[in-house]
C-alpha cells in the first residue's frame, strides 16, 4: 500500500475544470461518482454475507439467537451461498412444515441430507 | 401509558408488557414551518407549532413565558449506558425542545456478529436490543403526548451486523439511523466489501421503513488535525454514500446528509465555513441537510464550546438545515451529563429563536472572492472523485490511503487511514449467490428467484415481520446478573424509602461539580484546589477544566467528585411558600380592598428590574391584581421607607436587595425587621424582600415573612400576600 504525499498543485490540475459552468462541474461530479459507486452495488447485488443471510431468517420469523445458529451450520456446509431463508423455505414445503419448525428440525440435526441434491 | 408533569417517568411501567409491545408508527417526521407565527407580542417567520408543555428559556420570563419552536428538528445524543437512566434525560431535554432522541451504542457492538438481546449495561453508550428500543419508544410516545409533539427516535446501522440491525429497526419502529459503510471501513476497520454489500441490504430495509438515513461523512472532521482542509474529502463521502444509496433505492427525501461547520474561533470560523456549507448544500440540492454542531475543537471550556455552537447554528440558519444536532458543552471532558443535553438543546434553541427572520434581512454575498471559494471546493472535489477511478476505484483508493489524509486535496501529506480491501474485521466472509439463490422476504437487495414472481416475496409461508409483525421474536433476557430489573431493584428501593442523591448520568450516581478560582500561579492554585474539593467531602476529586486567569493573579476549576451525600426526602424542611393562587382569586381578594405597599431598592444600590417586574402592570406584576403600590426608587435608606410606610398606612413593604457585598443584603433585612420592631410596625406589617441572592430561608432567619429569589414572578408575590394578610385579617 502506497500513500503518496505531494504538495497543492490545484492551480495545474484545475485548469481542465474552469471552463466549466457551475451546472456541467455539479452534473461532472455525479457522473464520476455513479462510476465509483457502480461496481460496488454490482457486488452486493450478485453477493451475500452471514449477517443479510440472518437478516432474511429474522424476517421469517427466527429470533437472533436461532437465526446465528441456523446461518453459522448453513455456512459451514457451503450452503449460504444459496440462501439460507430459500434452503429453509423450501425444506419447510417438502416436508409440509411450519417455517420455524423446519429451522428448529435443522437446529437439532435432522434433514441436513435434504440439502445434498 | 400516560406521564404527568407532577410525576417521575415510572421505568416498571415503562417494562410492563414489552413482549407485545407495538410501535404506533413507522417512518421519520419534520416539523412543519408556519409563517408569520403570532407567538406572545411577536411575530415569527421560522417555527412551528408550539408544545404543550415546555421549560422555557430564562429570559422568557420577561416575554410572558413564551417558547417558540423553530422550524429544523432539534437533536440530541443521549448514552449513560443504562437506557432506563436516559429515559428520563430524553424527557428533560424534550420538554426543552428536543424531538430527534439519538442513543449513542456502547462500545464495540460494531464488532460483534449479530444482535445483542436484553438490557445489559453499556460503556459510553448503550447495548442497542429490541428490548431497549422497545422499553424506549415506549417511553418517547407517553413523552411525545406529554409534550404535544412527535419524536423521533434514532441509532446506528453501521458494524458487521448492519442488515440484521436493519431488520430490528424496521420491525420496531425506528426512526433515524447511521448508514454508511465507508464509516465502517475507515474508522472500524471492517472490511470494506462486507460492509458495502451489508449496506445495500440494510438501505433497502430503511427506505422500506422510512428510516431517515444520516451519512457518516462528519467524522472526517473530527480525525482530521486541520479540519477544514478534509472539505473537499468530506463533499466525496457525503456523494459515495448518497449514491449508492440512491442506487439501490433510497429516496432522496430519506437521505440526509451529517455536516459539520468544520473551524472554530479564533480561527476566522465563518468565512472557512460558510463557503464550504454553500457548496455542499449546492451540490446536493434537492437532499436534505442535518447539521451537526462542532466538537473537533471542544476541549474543557463548556462556555467556548457553547459559543462556537451558536455560530455553527447560525451557519444552518444562514445556508439551511433541516435538523439541528446539538453537542453537549461538556463533551470534550466527560460522557455528558443530564443537564448538559438540555444546555445544549437551549444553545440552538435561544439562537435559532434569536435569528428568526434573519433571512429575510440578510443574505450571503453571492460574487468575488466567496463565489470563487464556493467553486474552488467543487472543483477540489471533482478532482478527489477523478483520482479515485483513476487509481481504480473506491477500494483502490482506500487501499492507497487517499482518506482522511491531512492534505487540502489535491495536497497530500501521506497520512491517510489506508485499509487492506482484504483485510478488516469480517474479511472473507463475502461469498457470491449461486445463480438460484433466493431470499423468500420483503425489503432485499439484489439478485433474488423470488422476485420473478408475481405478489409478496413472502407469500410461501402466510408473511414475513414486515409483513405480519406478530411473528418478530421477543426475547427478554438472556443475562440473569446484567439487566434492567437486578439494576432497578437498588434503584427503587432508594425511591421508595425517600432517598435522594445528586446525580449526572446515571441514578444516584452521587458525581457534583464545584467552581473555585484560586489566586495564585497555575500549579499551586491547581493543588490547592484539589485540596479544597478534598476537605468540601468529596470522593476521586478530578479536575475537569481548567482556565488560566492570569499567570500569576489566579486560575479558574472545575472540580468533579463524588459526594456520598444521601438525603431523606421526608426530613428536608421545604420552604413555607403557598402553591401560587389562580390569578382570578388572587383579583377577587385584592380588588375593594385598597391594600396598599411601599417598596424600594435599599442600600447603595441601584438595581431596578427585578422589583419592576414583580410590581409594574406593563411587566406583567403585581398592580394588576389591584395593589395600590407606592415605589421609592433606588438607593432608599430602609428608615425612609418605613417612613412611607407609617404615612401610608400600608399593609406591606417589600424591599430588594440585588448588592451582596459583605453580606450587605442580610443587613439590610435584619435592619428592616428590627426597625419595624422598634416602631412597634412589625405586627401589621407584613415584610417582605427579594433579590437574586435572597432565599426563603435567610429572609426568615432575618426577621422578614418572606424571601424571594431569582425566577420569582408577580403571582408568587400576591399569593403569598394574600395568604398572608387573609391570615392577619381572620385571627
Amino acid at each position: 500500500m502506497r500513500c503518496v504525499q505531494r504538495s497543492d498543485d490545484f492551480e495545474v490540475r484545475r485548469k481542465r475544470l474552469r471552463s466549466l459552468s457551475d451546472d456541467e462541474l455539479h452534473a461532472r461530479f455525479w457522473k464520476l461518482v455513479e462510476k465509483i459507486v457502480d461496481p460496488l452495488v454490482e457486488e452486493a447485488r450478485t453477493h451475500t454475507t452471514p449477517s443479510i443471510e440472518r437478516s432474511v431468517l429474522l424476517r421469517m420469523g427466527f429470533s437472533s439467537i436461532e437465526a446465528k445458529a441456523l446461518v453459522k451450520q448453513l455456512s459451514e456446509r457451503g450452503l449460504l451461498g444459496q440462501g439460507a431463508g430459500c434452503l429453509i423455505l423450501q425444506l419447510a414445503l417438502k416436508k409440509k412444515l411450519p417455517i420455524r419448525e423446519a429451522g428448529d428440525a435443522l437446529l437439532q440435526g435432522r434433514y441436513w441430507g435434504e440439502f445434498d441434491l | 401509558m400516560k406521564l404527568n408533569p407532577d410525576n417521575k417517568l415510572d421505568v416498571r411501567e415503562v417494562l410492563k408488557d414489552l413482549d407485545s409491545y407495538r410501535p404506533r408508527r413507522k417512518g421519520w417526521v419534520w416539523r412543519q414551518q408556519i409563517e408569520n407565527h403570532e407567538i406572545g407580542s411577536f411575530v415569527y417567520q421560522d417555527t412551528s407549532e408550539n408544545l404543550n408543555h415546555c421549560v422555557p428559556l430564562p429570559a422568557a420570563r420577561a416575554f410572558g413565558d413564551i417558547d417558540p419552536q423553530c422550524d429544523m428538528v432539534i437533536t440530541t445524543e443521549i448514552a449513560s449506558g443504562r437506557f432506563e437512566d436516559d429515559l428520563r434525560r430524553m424527557r428533560m431535554a424534550a420538554w426543552h425542545g428536543a424531538d430527534h432522541i439519538m442513543v449513542i451504542r456502547t462500545t464495540g457492538q460494531s464488532h460483534i456478529d449479530g444482535l445483542i438481546e436484553g438490557t445489559p449495561e453499556g460503556i459510553g453508550g448503550i447495548p442497542v436490543t429490541r428490548k431497549q428500543i422497545r422499553a424506549t419508544r415506549k417511553a418517547l410516545d407517553a413523552i411525545e403526548d406529554e409534550v404535544g409533539r412527535p419524536i423521533n427516535f434514532h441509532s446506528y446501522v453501521s458494524g458487521v451486523a448492519g442488515p440484521e440491525v436493519a431488520v430490528l429497526f424496521a420491525e420496531e419502529g425506528m426512526n433515524g439511523a447511521h448508514q454508511d459503510p465507508q464509516y465502517n471501513v475507515l474508522y472500524r476497520d471492517i472490511n470494506m466489501h462486507r460492509s458495502f454489500v451489508d449496506a445495500a441490504e440494510a438501505k433497502t430495509l430503511m427506505a422500506d421503513a422510512a428510516i431517515l438515513q444520516l451519512d457518516g461523512a462528519h467524522n472526517a472532521n473530527a480525525t482530521a488535525k486541520e479540519a477544514w482542509k478534509v472539505t473537499p474529502e468530506l463533499l466525496v463521502q457525503h456523494a459515495i454514500n448518497t449514491a449508492y444509496s440512491r442506487a439501490v433505492g433510497m429516496p432522496t427525501e430519506l437521505i440526509a446528509l451529517s455536516t459539520v461547520p468544520p473551524t472554530a474561533p479564533p480561527a476566522p470560523k465563518l468565512r472557512l465555513d460558510l463557503p464550504y456549507a454553500v457548496a455542499l448544500r449546492e451540490l446536493f440540492d434537492g437532499y436534505k441537510f442535518r447539521a451537526q454542531q462542532n466538537t473537533r475543537y471542544i476541549e474543557a471550556d463548556t462556555s467556548e464550546a457553547s459559543i462556537t455552537h451558536v455560530l455553527d447554528t447560525l451557519i444552518s440558519r444562514l445556508t439551511c438545515a433541516d435538523i439541528q444536532s446539538t453537542i453537549t458543552p461538556d463533551e470534550g471532558r466527560n460522557i455528558p451529563w443530564h443537564y448538559n443535553n438540555v444546555a445544549a438543546v437551549n444553545t440552538a434553541r435561544q439562537t435559532l429563536m434569536g435569528i428568526d427572520g434573519i433571512t429575510q434581512v440578510l443574505q450571503l454575498k453571492r460574487e468575488g472572492a466567496f463565489s470563487e471559494q464556493v467553486r474552488e471546493l467543487k472543483e477540489r472535489a471533482v478532482l478527489f472523485l477523478e483520482e479515485i477511478l483513476e487509481d481504480g476505484g473506491y477500494y483502490a483508493a482506500v487501499a492507497s490511503g487517499q482518506f482522511v489524509d491531512q492534505g487540502y486535496y489535491p495536497e497530500r501529506k501521506g497520512d491517510g487511514i489506508a485499509r487492506d480491501p482484504q483485510g478488516g474485521d469480517g474479511a472473507g466472509s463475502v461469498i457470491p449467490r449461486a445463480p438460484d439463490y433466493g431470499a423468500p422476504v420483503c425489503s432485499h437487495f439484489g439478485t433474488n428467484r423470488y422476485d420473478e414472481r408475481d405478489g409478496r416475496l413472502c407469500a410461501d409461508y402466510g408473511g414475513c415481520t414486515l409483513c405480519d409483525p406478530t411473528k418478530i421474536q421477543y426475547i427478554d433476557e438472556l443475562d440473569p446478573e446484567d439487566n434492567v430489573e437486578v439494576r432497578l431493584q437498588q434503584t427503587l428501593a432508594h425511591r421508595q424509602q425517600g432517598l435522594v442523591r445528586p446525580e449526572v448520568e446515571r441514578h444516584g450516581d452521587g458525581i457534583v461539580c464545584v467552581t473555585l478560582f484560586v489566586p495564585e500561579s497555575p500549579r499551586v492554585a491547581e493543588a490547592a484546589a484539589m485540596e479544597m474539593a478534598r476537605r468540601m467531602g468529596l470522593h476521586q476529586p478530578e479536575v475537569i477544566s481548567r482556565r488560566l486567569m492570569h499567570p500569576s493573579e489566579g486560575s479558574v476549576f472545575e472540580i468533579k467528585g463524588r459526594l456520598d451525600a444521601t438525603i431523606r426526602v421526608d426530613e428536608l424542611q421545604l420552604p413555607a411558600y403557598p402553591a401560587p393562587l389562580p390569578e382570578s382569586e388572587i383579583e377577587d381578594w385584592v380588588r375593594g380592598r385598597n391594600i396598599r405597599l411601599v417598596a424600594a431598592t435599599v442600600g447603595e444600590d441601584e438595581h431596578s428590574v427585578g422589583l419592576h417586574e414583580v410590581l409594574d402592570i406593563k411587566h406583567g406584576g403585581i398592580e394588576k391584581y389591584g395593589f395600590r403600590c407606592h415605589v421609592l426608587g433606588t438607593s432608599v435608606p430602609v428608615e425612609r421607607v418605613l417612613d412611607m410606610a407609617q404615612s401610608e398606612h400600608a399593609h406591606a413593604v417589600l424591599i430588594s436587595t440585588i448588592v451582596t457585598h459583605a453580606n450587605v443584603h442580610a443587613r439590610h433585612m435584619q435592619h428592616l425587621h428590627e426597625l419595624a420592631k422598634q416602631r412597634g410596625l412589625r405586627e401589621r406589617l407584613v415584610l417582605i424582600a427579594g433579590g437574586t441572592q435572597v432565599t426563603d430561608e435567610l429572609a426568615r432567619k432575618c426577621g422578614l415573612d418572606a424571601g424571594f429569589g431569582r425566577g420569582t414572578t408577580g403571582q408568587d408575590v400576591a399569593s403569598f400576600l394574600v395568604h398572608k394578610l387573609r391570615e392577619q385579617t381572620t385571627t
